[in-house]
């Protein structure tokens, strides 16, 4: 077994772990800190696939941002696990049963799919500042344009619905 | 190393986010749930990127794109979302999803 392959393993378990985490927790603020660390391991993931100016993306916007936002909001409302809605057993478990079957399925239908295997040893740069850059201005620049529009409409959107009528 | 590892790993995480949307009723929750399905998808993306490349594509920056584009996505949703689920508990001092049923009559 390679490296790449100890390392992915790894980082699957902790994606994985976490991810459970994220849906069991009691306590929203659990969720949040397990939230972080699997896009933290997905953020290790990016960088082992050569995706570096992602990484670093994923780390400032999702990590750093988004998530803090998460725990500003929890936080505020003050929840914790006493004030924690929960659903009925039986609805509980009828949600698992239905997402363990999708994922059953999925995985059915894929694991006799035949496909390229990475190479891991060879790096490209291709997931770097510049050449994403060039790639974003020439061909991608008006799906830019309009994410901003995108950004202002949901800017104005959280003021007018944040203020107090 | 096969692209199927990435595939299987990226569909346990979604099936994990659609379990969380199903078996939550905690709207915050829900809300992060959908996050990481859309982080699963991210990472699908990155991994064919690297498939891609991998097969002497010159285009395979485009997924990487695709991923900038739906953090775009993400955050201006993230924003919106949390005022409305602010307002929600505002109104009715509560982050139940199951007390927005009122909004049908």
């Amino acid at each position: 077994m390679s490296l790449h392959e100890i390392i992915f393993i790894i980082l699957s378990v902790v994606s994985i772990v976490t991810a459970l985490g994220v849906i069991i927790s009691k306590n929203p603020v659990n969720s949040v800190l397990s939230l972080i660390v699997l896009f933290f391991s997905i953020t290790c993931h990016y960088v082992m696939l050569n995706a570096q100016f992602l990484a670093i993306v994923n780390f400032i916007v999702y990590m750093g941002a988004i998530m803090v936002l998460f725990l500003f909001v929890i936080m505020l409302l003050n929840l914790n696990s006493e004030l924690e809605p929960q659903k009925r057993n039986w609805l509980k478990y009828a949600g698992a049963v239905s997402g363990g079957a999708l994922l059953l399925v999925i995985t059915g239908i894929l694991r006799s799919a035949s496909m390229a295997s990475l190479d891991m040893n060879t790096a490209s740069d291709i997931g770097l500042i510049k050449n994403l850059g060039n790639v974003l201005f020439k061909q991608y620049v008006v799906p830019f344009e309009i994410s901003s529009i995108l950004f202002l409409s949901a800017m104005i959107g959280a003021v007018v619905l944040g203020k107090k009528d | 190393m096969p692209v199927q590892y990435y595939i299987f790993l990226s569909i346990a995480l979604f099936c994990i986010g659609v379990m969380g949307v199903l078996i939550r009723r905690n709207a915050i929750i829900i809300f992060m749930c959908i996050e990481l399905m859309l982080n699963a998808v991210n990472l699908l993306l990155v991994a064919f990127s690297k498939m891609w490349v991998d097969a002497g594509r010159t285009d395979a920056a485009s997924a990487q794109l695709f991923v900038f584009f739906v953090m775009v996505v993400a955050a201006a949703e993230v924003t919106v979302g949390l005022a409305v689920i602010v307002m929600m508990y505002r109104n009715s001092h509560s982050v139940d999803i199951n007390i927005l049923n009122r909004l049908k009559n």
